[in-house]
């Protein structure tokens, strides 16, 4: 396959970080980072956005919600 | 964050009826459990409404669980269930989106410049963070954008990258193919970039 533009590697991101690219796309792409700034830049953004999310920590649901779970709970604790 | 004890245990303690660990559970999984139930109901009363009865089914069922899935993905699946059958009833159908929808206009060159799709100008370069995690406001901005993203996107994006799922899991338990997850996963993470970048340009124009 011909290089893909910035344009389309910018698409690619998912399937290339999920490694289910065709061995010639993939060559493409890497070729493309490779050599433009930009698209590398990119992709290290894209990458640093993915590893923060990862790092998230679980966010309890608000105390209302949380209590109707309780009650939930106790319900079917005593059934 | 507390970290959650084994499966073991906490099968065990949900078997013998441990308010604690139930909280614990709680606390832990609900969020990612609304965001993926309001992926197939239209508001976020009915998001609720099917965690209610997902933790109901997960509790009465919780003697029978054999452990062949982990205990997340069991609960996930009866919320996926319970959620696909509420959302049937749904009369609105939820927008999918356009895949251009979120590319900022402008960001490539066109036809008639020196070099077609290829960058404008580069994306401008952020401050460097440790091991790549955003901190600060650039990290509340990527909190505040995943809350705001289309339910489906969300849904992924949290099983992806919340819950470390893998692609071929998240197809199960959602149901969809590899490409529509792809799909979806792409524009929730660009669209979260696109926001850190905007924060790092000093876009303030969405502040109030």
């Amino acid at each position: 396959m011909t290089e893909p533009a910035c344009r389309e590697l910018v698409e690619l991101i998912t399937a290339y970080l999920d490694d289910v690219l065709e061995v010639a796309t993939r060559r493409g792409f890497e070729e493309h980072l490779a050599a433009c700034g930009g698209c590398e830049r990119y992709l290290e953004q894209f990458r640093s956005v993915i590893a923060t999310v990862e790092d998230l920590p679980p966010a309890p649901p608000s105390s209302e919600l949380q209590a109707q779970l309780m009650a939930v709970f106790r319900d079917w604790r005593s059934s | 964050m507390d970290a959650l004890p084994e499966e073991a245990v906490i099968v065990a303690g949900l078997r013998a009826g441990d308010e604690l660990m139930f909280t614990a559970l709680v606390r832990a999984w609900s969020r990612n459990m609304l965001w993926l139930a309001r992926s197939y109901v239209s508001t976020d009363g009915s998001a609720e409404e099917v965690l209610q009865d997902t933790w109901l089914a997960v509790l009465r069922g919780i003697g029978g669980f054999a452990g062949r899935a982990t205990l997340k993905t069991w609960v996930y699946r009866i919320l996926v269930n319970i959620a696909k059958r509420r959302g049937a009833g749904d009369s609105r159908m939820l927008p999918s989106g356009s895949m251009l929808d979120d590319e900022p206009p402008g960001r490539f060159q066109g036809e008639s410049d020196p070099f077609p799709g290829h960058w404008k100008e580069f994306p401008q370069a952020w401050p460097s963070s440790e091991g790549g995690v955003l901190a600060g406001e650039a990290r509340g901005r990527i909190v505040a954008a995943l809350a705001e993203l289309p339910p489906r996107q969300r849904a992924v994006i949290a099983l992806r990258d919340l819950d470390g799922y893998t692609a071929d899991e998240v197809c199960a338990i959602l149901r969809i193919s590899p490409g529509n997850q792809r799909v979806l996963l792409h524009r929730a993470r660009a669209a979260l970039r696109e926001r850190v970048a905007e924060y790092f340009r000093g876009d303030t124009e969405e502040e109030p």
